[in-house]
């Protein structure tokens, strides 16, 4: 450790409140009322699907697509994952192939 | 003869009743474990990442614990890590973790009405809520027999297991791991994907999908890999309120 444990837990803490305020946000301004507003309620429902594909891209945001290996490694595994997941429907072995098909990739074809 | 009779008739029933109960315990208990099992590989291996991170810095696994237990958040949880080493003063903490939870601001707005009514496990499924959890709960079909809030509590508690043990684990052995594990974070990547495809097989409405897809990509290109998430998400919140009518009758059409 190179500071003092009071540094460290105090830092630890902040971080564990400021994570817990954010969460919290929603549930705070309108946990209270009686009826959600039917806004609210809309974008409950609207906001997975989005949030699920800007986390896909948050997930491959360190790809680079001008210069070798052009993303490539990735790009190859999100499609195994895709095809393996239409054709078998079983998310297991979707799960195991594209992350195998990721790990061998980065090794050999597409080393960093 | 028949006091005795009516006694172990009530007390068969007792039995009876105690046994379904457990039963159907057991039920939520195994389909929850079920729907967090993806999870387990994600949460364990970047957990011990996390944890060999905190020992390289000189925190041993009791920290690790504490910090998995309260913070429970991955991306900020390997920010933290330097932040420790230079001993960042604590208003820089604070602003750095408000910056990169941001996106969790938006997680809630689906599950108040459901959150809201669970009492003590209420401040827990709003404290646990990461992207992984978020994600499966709002994938989520329960089925007829599972109690649906023991469930949704269930699942919240098994990822969070998952990745306190990973973190433990990551300090205790992190650095005995004989083969190099790098690349396998890409299952979370994985998971996102296909919970994806199901969420857009169910739905049927797939314009929310689209704009979170079109506004990511659009503002990962202006604004770098490190800050789009937010505005990005923003930017999507803006557009599904202009699209509300649009999309909400499309909802109904798919619906009837």
């Amino acid at each position: 450790m190179t500071i003092s444990v009071w540094h460290a837990i105090a830092i630890f803490a902040v971080t564990a409140v400021m994570t817990w305020v954010t969460r919290a946000v929603p549930f705070v301004i309108f946990g209270k009322r009686k009826e959600i507003p039917k806004f609210i309620t809309y974008l409950g429902k609207a906001l997975p699907g989005a949030i699920m594909a800007t986390l896909v891209i948050y997930c491959l945001k360190s790809i680079n697509l001008t210069e070798f290996p052009f993303g490539l490694a990735e790009l190859i595994s999100v499609a195994v994952v895709v095809i393996l997941h239409l054709w078998r429907k079983n998310i297991f072995w979707s799960i195991a192939g594209g992350t195998f098909c990721y790990m061998i990739l980065i090794r050999t074809v597409f080393p960093f | 003869m028949l006091q005795a009779a009516t006694g172990t008739f009530i007390f068969n029933k007792r039995t009876a009743d105690q046994i379904r109960g457990l039963v159907e315990i057991n039920k939520t208990v195994s389909f929850a474990f079920k729907k967090t099992v993806p999870i387990i590989f994600g949460y364990m291996f970047l957990g011990i990442g996390f944890g060999i991170m905190l020992q390289e810095a000189g925190y041993n696994a009791l920290w690790a614990f504490f910090g998995s237990l309260f913070i429970y958040a991955g991306a900020m949880q390997y920010f933290m890590v330097p932040l420790l080493v230079t001993g960042a003063p604590l208003i820089t903490v604070a602003l750095m973790t408000l910056l990169i939870n941001s996106r969790h601001v938006f997680y809630g707005l689906g599950f108040i009405d459901q959150y809201r009514r669970m009492g003590w496990k209420y401040p827990y499924m709003v404290l646990s809520l990461t992207d992984e959890t978020y994600v499966l709960l709002s994938t989520c079909k329960y089925p007829e027999g599972i109690d649906r809030d023991k469930a949704a509590f269930l699942i919240s508690m098994f990822n969070h297991c998952w990745w306190i043990g990973g973190s433990v684990l990551g300090v205790l052995i992190g650095t005995l791991i004989p083969f190099d594990l790098t690349g396998i974070d890409f299952c979370m990547t994985a998971l996102f994907i296909i919970l994806l495809i199901n969420h857009i097989k169910q739905v049927k409405a797939i314009t929310p999908v689209i704009i979170g897809f079109i506004s990511a990509v659009l503002f990962l290109l202006i604004m770098g890999p490190d800050n789009f998430i937010l505005p990005s998400l923003c930017f999507t919140v803006l557009v599904l309120t202009f699209l509300r009518r649009r999309i909400e009758t499309v909802k109904e059409d798919t619906a009837s």
